[in-house]
């Protein structure tokens, strides 16, 4: 049998490369999309080479079609096939309703819901000739339970959910499954910028009492991609300590 | 062009699994040959590999029947 292929964006750091590094493990050769961070994709790369499997790293802005549809390609060219799409790219710009800019607003969408959409579009038709296929989009509890400062990175993640199950129902057919999944309170770049006193309140409305890990994450992304998740498909995995229910 | 239909016909009969007699060039891909939107995608995406083009999804809109098909590969040859 031949090595099943990843392609994980924003997987330079936190929990995309968390997600890059144990597809590896679990034997998958990894593309490793970045937006800005070369040095660290490359870095990525080299950790899954040590892992023992290929990895390359390709740049790319996920809300742009040309470049995704360059990326994609490049991953077939590269290594055959393409068996797994982690969506994973996403950024913040928090803010207060009130006080958030359009220009904040429209930044958010655009990565975190137009590039899910972008790169699932441009997997497709390969997934399609190989007659299947594991997408896995990252959403985020707040897509589910709102949060206050948000609105923008909230709308996004909710979006994700719907497209999820729309993607999951119209590529069924084609034997390509389709998930999300909703991290809660994880440990990253990202939620090291939120506010101390959030964090608190956070950590008191976790179940379990303890932050997330981005392993915790990956973990559950990599089952997904897995024969063991062939029933599975318009999901939403919570990973989030029991923080929404 | 003769060559184009029986290239397209073969493409359409191993996609949509039909009989070759059903396969004409008035024949419609969804009514006569019971193709759905997803199968027609997929049928445009082969006929792309297999004549080396690319077809705008405008374009690919518009082809209905075989006849639609050839005529257009043949219109870009």
């Amino acid at each position: 049998m031949s090595t099943k292929v990843a392609l994980v964006t924003g997987a330079s750091r936190g929990i995309g490369a968390a997600i890059a590094i144990d597809l590896a493990k679990k034997g998958y050769d990894v593309a490793v999309n970045y937006a800005g961070n070369k040095e660290r994709a490359e870095a990525v790369v080299k950790e899954i080479e040590a892992i023992g499997q290929e990895a390359i790293a390709i740049g790319a802005n996920v809300s742009d079609e040309s470049a995704v549809g360059d990326m994609v390609k490049q991953v077939v060219k590269t290594f055959g096939s393409l068996d797994c799409l982690v969506n994973n790219a996403g950024i913040t710009r928090d803010n207060l309703m009130m006080r958030m800019k359009t220009e904040e607003f429209d930044e958010v969408i655009d990565t975190n819901l137009k590039g899910v959409f972008v790169c699932m579009k441009a997997v497709t038709r390969q997934m399609m000739k190989q007659r299947s296929g594991k997408i896995i989009n990252m959403s985020s509890v707040v897509g589910l339970g709102g949060n206050p400062g948000q609105i923008n990175y909230v709308a996004s993640k909710s979006g994700v959910i719907g497209m999820t199950k729309t993607a999951a129902k119209e590529l069924a057919p084609r034997n390509i499954n389709v998930n999300a999944v909703a991290p809660g309170f994880i440990v990253t770049d990202m939620t090291d910028a939120l506010d101390e006193k959030l964090k608190s309140s956070l950590l008191e409305s976790i179940p379990l009492n303890r932050l997330g890990s981005a392993e915790d994450v990956a973990k559950t992304v990599s089952f997904l991609a897995s024969d063991d998740a062939n029933y599975l498909t318009g999901q939403v995995i919570q990973v989030d300590g029991g923080m929404v229910m | 062009m003769a060559e184009t239909f029986d290239r397209v016909k073969k493409i359409v009969i191993d996609r949509l699994d039909v009989e070759e007699d059903k396969v004409t060039k008035e024949a419609s891909f969804k009514d006569d040959l019971e193709a759905d939107s997803l199968d027609v995608v997929e049928l445009v995406m082969e006929l792309e590999d297999e004549f080396d083009m690319e077809i705008a999804d405008e374009e690919a809109e518009k082809i209905q029947t075989v006849g639609d098909a050839v005529d257009y590969i043949n219109s870009q040859a």
